[in-house]
């Protein structure tokens, strides 16, 4: 089970978390100008490196925030848990 | 009026060498919500006795407990029927500011869990460490205790407050009957 930190209550366990998908995911600027198949590409298709990945999570079985984290695929560490990770409310 | 029943009214109070479980039903409790840079926090803090506690994980005792519950979200808790008056009192220390005050005193009830094996039990359930260096007087936390969500306060001499939703709190019971039965 991964141990995640969370950026207000400390590391807790995997099963305390929501899974948000890949960070920075921009939302459209005139969703109503996209082609059928640009709105499908950002509603469906997410990267999937090996390596860091910058992904969101919410601490559901805590304090209920949003926030973001770099996983590294391959090996389930954290990487930028050292400095303070972004967060939103 | 009809007569409140409490969620765990029909369960006798545990007491034994080294531990105790007993509910205490009908705490008041509201949650609070404000930018804790605020004026308006430091006024709720002055209302409530004690300032609202900014170190995640942390609780404090003024007037009423006052519970970190996320960067800007507590939980205040007191006596027993207190609701209306606590309620308003924070509004009004509030004034205008953007401040959240909701009675949820329906929303959980109290289990207090007490005595020298009181941590050897929520262990069985609880991932968090419990040890009094990491989790003393004073902690709280939000967590999943035998999958149920609770919120739990570290009180002095090993006691715990364990703050379970109503529905789950007969499950809640049950299960630490069951966990505790090594102890009785």
């Amino acid at each position: 089970m991964l141990l995640i930190p969370c950026p207000w209550c400390g590391p807790r366990d995997e099963a305390e978390f929501h899974y948000g998908g890949q960070a920075h995911v921009a939302y459209p600027d005139d969703p109503a100008a996209l082609s059928d198949e640009e709105w499908a590409r950002y509603l469906f298709f997410r990267d999937n490196p090996k390596g860091r990945f910058a992904e969101r999570w919410s601490h559901a079985a805590g304090c209920r925030r949003w926030f973001t984290l770099t996983r590294d695929t391959s090996t389930n560490t954290f990487t930028n848990t050292s400095a303070a990770p972004e967060v939103t409310a | 009026m009809a007569e409140r029943v409490s969620p765990l009214a029909g369960f006798e109070p545990v007491s034994a060498e080294g531990l105790r479980i007993a509910e205490v039903p009908f705490l008041t409790q509201v949650n609070l919500r404000a930018d804790p840079e605020s004026p308006a926090a430091a006024a709720l803090g002055d209302a409530l006795g004690v300032p609202l506690p900014a170190e995640p994980g942390t609780w404090a005792r003024g007037d009423a407990d006052v519970l970190w519950l996320g960067p800007d979200e507590w939980l205040v808790v007191g006596p027993p029927g207190g609701a209306a008056e606590l309620e308003s009192r924070l509004r009004k220390a509030a004034g205008e500011a953007r401040v959240g005050v909701t009675d949820v005193s329906a929303q959980r009830t109290t289990v207090l869990v007490g005595g020298s094996r009181s941590r050897d039990l929520l262990a069985h359930g609880c991932a968090l460490d419990l040890h009094p260096r990491m989790f003393g007087p004073g902690r709280c936390a939000q967590t999943s205790l035998a999958r149920a969500q609770v919120v739990l306060a570290a009180r002095e001499g090993g006691e715990f407050a364990v703050l379970v939703r109503s529905s789950f709190a007969a499950y809640l019971w049950a299960w630490l009957l069951d966990a505790a039965a090594e102890y009785l």
